[in-house]
C-alpha cells in the first residue's frame, strides 16, 4: 500500500483543518460564542448537522487515496490506480458488477436471455444474477423472507452500535455536568438539556439502523440495483458524497480571498480603487455564469488535451478537471459576497471606533485586519454556509450539460445524466435517479436547514 | 431624468468593452484558435495544413491585434478582433464554427425562448407573491410553520428531479401531454403546458421564501398598524398596503430578468426539446463551437446590462420618493 494524496484530497484537509481552526478561535471570542450558542439549541439545526458529520465522514474516508499493493503476479490492470479508504472497505460493493440492469434487490437480470436449459435446449427467461441474490437456492420463495431477516439483522447491529455511542455521549455530558450518569439518561430522554440531544440522538438511531440494514444487505443484494454497465448504484452514490463536498468547499478557497481582499480595499479606500472593483465584479456578474462556467470549462479541457503527458492517469486528470470545477465556481461566485462586504465596510469606516484608531495613527492594514475583518466576519461565515448547498445543486446541472465534472467521477450529476432516459423504459429503471434523489437531497436539506439557523443566530438584523 | 439615463448608458459602454474584451482574451489568447482547429478536427492525426485551412475558412488566421503585412486602415480592420469581436458591438455575430450564421439563428430561435420564459416569469412570480402573502396572513401559526419547512423542502430538490419527475408523470404515467417538442402553431400551448408548470413549481421553494421576508419587513412597520388601526381587515392590508410598498425589491428582482427572457431557460429547453436560444447554447456547449458560445456570452452580457438600466428606471415609475439624479 502506498499512500498517494490528490491535489483535491489535500485542499479538503487543508479546508477542515482550517474550519477547526476557526472553531477554536471563535470558542475564545463572546461575541461569535452567543450566536453560536443559538445555533447549537435550534432542534433543526442540530439534527442537521449530525447528518452533515455523516456526510463529512463518508467524504474524509473517501479521500485518503492510496495504490493497492501490487501482487506478486505483477501489476494487474486495476492495481495502477490509486483507490480511496473508502474503495477498500466497500471493496465487494465496487468489484461486483453484473452483466446490465437488474432492480433493487433483484435476484434476477432485467432483461431476458437466451438461457440454456438442462436438456441441452434454450429458454427465452430472466437469468440470474451473478452476485445479487447468489446465495439463495429459490429466489421466488426465499427472497422476502431473507431480506426481512437480514435487515433486521444489520438493523440490530446498528442499533447495538448507536446504544454505544449514546453510552459514551451521556457519560461525556454527566462528567462534563458533574452529575450523575442516570439523571442525564433521563433529562435527556425527556428533551430536557440545553443541547437538543434527544432530537440528535434519535437521527443517530435512524442513521445507524438504517445503515447497519444497507450494509448488512448489501453484502448479498444490490440495495439500489445496478445501472446499465452492472454497476452497483449504491457504490455509486456512496462515492458521489466526496464530489458534492467538495464543490461545496473548495469554491471558498477563491471566494474568500477576492471577496475579502477586494470587498474590504474597495470599501475602505474608495476613490479609484472602488470604482475599479465595482467595474470589475459588475462586468464578470453581467456575463451569463453558466457560459462563463461553459467557456472555463470548455478552455480547460483544450489544455489538458494539449498538455496530455502531465495528466498521465486517468483518476489523476478526473481529480484535475474536478479541482478547475471548483476554481471556477469560485470565480463566478465571489461577487456576490465581495459587494455586501463592500457595503459593510463603508459603514463601518465611519463609525467612532475607525476615526478614532484612524486619529490615534494606526496604519491602514492594521485598521483592516483588527477592526474592520473581525466585524464582518459574520458576512462572510453566513454567505459561505447559504453557498453550500446551492454549489452541491449546481454541480448537478453542469454535469448534465456536460460541463461538470469528469465523466468518469462519481457524482449526482452524472448519476442523473447517465440515467434521465432510463425512466423511457419499458418498465421504467427508476433506481439510479432514486438513489442520486435520496443522497443528495438529504445533504442539501441539512445544508439548508443548518444555513438557515446560522444566518438567524449571526445576522444582527434577524436577532431578536 | 435623462441626463441620468444618459450617464448610465454611458456607464454601459466601459461595462461592455469589459465583456468584450474578457471574451476576447479567453477564446483568442488563452486559447488559441490553433488548439481550437485541433478540438474540432481530432486529436491526434491532424497535419498544419488541415489546421491552417479550418483557421483560413473561418477567418481564424489573421494576426490577433495588429497586421504587419496590411497596408491602411486594413493593418487594424485585417486582425482576428477587429473581425470577431469589435461587430459583436454592432450585434454582428459572423458564422459559427460549422458556417451557420449565428444572428440569423438567433433571430428565429429567441421566439420559442420568449414563448416558453415570459409566461413562466409571469405566472411564477405571480404564484410565488400570492403564496408568499397567505403564509404572512397566517404568521404564527402552524399553518406558517409547515409551510416554510415545506419550502425548505422544496427548494432542496435539484431541478432536474422536478423536469424528469414532471416528464415521467404527466407525460408518461397520465399521457396528458407529449413529453417534449415544439410546435409554433396554434398547438403550441399543448407543449408549452408542461415546462410551464414544472418551471413554476421548482421555482416555489425559493421564490415564496424570498418574498416573505420582503413582506415580513413591511408588516412590522407604522403605516400597516395605522391601516388596521382604521379598521382595514388583514386581507385588504396585506393585498393593497404591503403588496404595494414592497414592490420596490419584487421589482428589482424582476426588471433585472426581462432583457434575459430572450436567451430562454437552459435546463427546460434542452429536456422538452424547445427549439430556443437555451438549446442552442448548449448544443454549443457541446459540440464545442467557440464562435456561437462567444456570441451568446456577449449577448447574455448586453442583455443584463440592460436590465439593470431598467431596474433604475422602473423605480421612479413604482415610488415617486425616488428620484435619480
Amino acid at each position: 500500500m502506498i499512500p498517494t494524496l490528490f491535489w483535491t484530497d489535500g485542499l479538503f484537509f487543508l479546508v477542515l483543518v482550517m474550519a477547526g481552526a476557526l472553531v477554536l478561535v471563535m470558542r475564545r471570542r463572546e461575541h461569535f460564542r452567543r450566536p453560536w450558542r443559538t445555533v447549537s439549541r435550534s432542534t433543526p439545526a442540530m439534527v442537521s448537522l449530525v447528518v452533515i458529520a455523516v456526510y463529512l465522514a463518508v467524504g474524509i474516508v473517501d479521500s485518503v487515496h492510496f495504490f493497492p499493493r501490487a501482487d506478486a503476479a505483477g501489476s494487474a490492470a486495476g492495481a495502477n490506480e490509486p483507490i480511496s479508504l473508502l474503495d477498500h472497505w466497500l471493496g465487494g460493493l465496487r468489484t461486483r458488477t453484473e452483466k446490465t440492469y437488474s432492480e433493487p434487490f433483484a435476484a434476477y437480470a432485467y432483461a431476458k436471455e437466451h438461457l440454456p436449459t438442462a436438456d441441452g435446449g434454450q429458454r427465452w427467461d430472466y437469468p440470474r444474477l451473478t452476485y445479487g441474490g447468489a446465495h439463495l437456492v429459490d429466489p421466488e420463495s426465499e427472497r422476502v423472507r431473507d431480506i426481512a431477516v437480514t435487515g433486521v439483522r444489520g438493523a440490530g447491529q446498528g442499533g447495538l452500535m448507536w446504544l454505544i455511542a449514546a453510552a459514551g455521549i451521556a457519560a461525556l455530558i454527566a462528567r462534563s455536568r458533574r452529575e450523575p450518569i442516570g439523571r442525564v439518561v433521563h433529562r435527556v430522554a425527556r428533551g430536557q438539556t440545553p443541547l437538543p440531544w434527544r432530537a440528535m440522538l434519535l437521527t443517530l438511531l435512524l442513521l445507524c439502523v438504517g445503515g447497519g440494514a444497507i450494509a448488512e444487505w448489501s453484502a448479498h443484494y444490490h440495495v439500489f440495483g445496478t445501472d446499465k454497465v452492472g454497476a452497483d448504484v449504491l457504490y455509486q452514490t456512496i462515492k458521489s458524497i466526496r464530489t458534492g463536498l467538495l464543490i461545496g468547499t473548495l469554491t471558498t478557497f477563491v471566494t474568500l480571498p477576492l471577496a475579502l481582499v477586494l470587498g474590504l480595499a474597495a470599501g475602505y479606500f474608495r476613490g479609484w480603487a472602488d470604482d475599479l472593483i465595482q467595474y470589475l465584479y459588475t462586468t464578470l456578474n453581467s456575463i451569463p455564469h453558466v457560459l462563463l462556467i461553459a467557456a472555463a470549462i470548455l478552455l480547460t479541457q483544450v489544455y489538458m488535451a494539449k498538455h496530455e503527458e502531465a495528466f498521465a492517469s486517468l483518476a489523476l486528470r478526473a481529480d484535475l478537471r474536478l479541482l478547475f470545477l471548483c476554481l471556477i465556481l469560485g470565480l463566478t461566485n465571489w461577487t456576490g459576497l465581495c459587494r455586501l462586504l463592500r457595503a459593510e465596510t463603508l459603514k463601518l469606516r465611519e463609525l467612532e471606533y475607525v476615526q478614532a484608531a484612524r486619529a490615534l495613527g494606526v496604519r491602514d492594514h492594521g485598521i483592516l485586519l483588527r477592526h474592520i475583518l473581525p466585524n464582518v466576519f459574520h458576512i462572510v461565515l453566513i454567505s459561505v454556509v447559504l453557498d453550500f448547498s446551492g454549489l452541491v445543486l449546481a454541480e448537478a446541472v453542469l454535469s448534465y450539460i456536460n460541463i461538470g465534472v469528469d465523466p468518469t467521477t462519481e457524482s449526482w450529476g452524472n448519476m442523473i445524466n447517465s440515467a434521465r432516459l432510463e425512466l423511457a423504459r419499458e418498465p421504467p429503471v427508476w433506481w439510479s435517479l432514486a438513489a442520486a434523489f435520496v443522497f443528495m437531497f438529504t445533504l442539501v436539506l441539512a445544508a439548508n436547514l443548518f444555513a438557515d439557523a446560522v444566518r438567524d443566530a449571526l445576522d444582527p438584523r434577524r436577532a431578536d | 431624468m435623462s441626463a441620468y439615463l444618459i450617464r448610465r448608458l454611458l456607464y454601459a459602454v466601459p461595462l461592455l468593452l469589459g465583456v468584450n474584451i474578457l471574451t476576447f482574451l479567453l477564446f483568442f489568447v488563452v486559447n488559441t484558435p490553433d488548439d481550437m482547429a485541433r478540438m474540432q478536427l481530432g486529436q491526434k492525426r491532424v497535419g498544419p495544413e488541415a489546421i491552417l485551412d479550418w483557421k483560413h475558412e473561418r477567418g481564424y488566421d489573421l494576426p490577433l491585434l495588429w497586421n504587419e503585412g496590411a497596408e491602411g486602415t486594413a493593418q487594424v480592420t485585417e486582425t482576428i478582433f477587429y473581425q470577431k469581436s469589435v461587430g459583436l458591438f454592432l450585434f454582428r455575430f459572423g458564422r459559427s464554427d460549422q458556417g451557420r450564421d449565428i444572428g440569423a439563428d438567433i433571430r428565429t430561435r429567441m421566439w420559442p425562448s420568449l414563448a416558453i420564459a415570459t409566461p413562466s416569469l409571469v405566472l411564477g412570480v405571480t404564484v410565488n407573491v400570492s403564496l408568499a402573502l397567505l403564509v404572512v396572513l397566517f404568521r404564527l401559526t402552524y399553518l406558517e410553520f409547515w409551510g416554510m419547512a415545506l419550502c425548505v423542502a422544496l427548494m432542496s430538490v435539484s431541478s432536474l428531479f422536478y423536469i424528469i419527475g414532471g416528464q415521467y408523470l404527466f407525460g408518461k404515467l397520465l399521457q396528458l401531454v407529449p413529453i417534449s417538442g415544439y410546435d409554433g402553431g396554434r398547438d403550441a400551448w399543448r407543449f408549452l403546458i408542461l415546462p410551464l408548470t414544472i418551471s413554476v413549481i421548482s421555482g416555489i421553494g425559493s421564490g415564496v421564501r424570498w418574498y416573505r421576508t420582503l413582506f415580513l419587513d413591511e408588516v412590522e412597520k407604522d403605516y400597516v398598524r395605522t391601516a388596521r388601526a382604521k379598521g382595514l381587515g388583514e386581507l385588504r392590508v396585506l393585498f393593497t398596503h404591503v403588496l404595494r410598498n414592497a414592490l420596490i425589491p419584487i421589482l428589482t428582482g424582476i426588471v433585472v430578468l426581462l432583457p434575459l427572457l430572450f436567451t430562454g431557460s437552459l435546463l427546460n429547453e434542452s429536456f422538452f426539446a424547445i427549439p430556443g436560444l437555451g438549446s442552442y447554447t448548449i448544443d454549443a456547449i457541446q459540440q464545442q463551437d467557440f464562435a456561437i458560445v462567444r456570441s451568446m456570452v456577449y449577448l447574455g452580457s448586453t442583455l443584463y446590462i440592460l436590465g439593470l438600466l431598467l431596474t433604475d428606471i422602473s423605480y421612479t415609475l413604482v415610488d415617486p420618493r425616488v428620484r435619480l439624479h
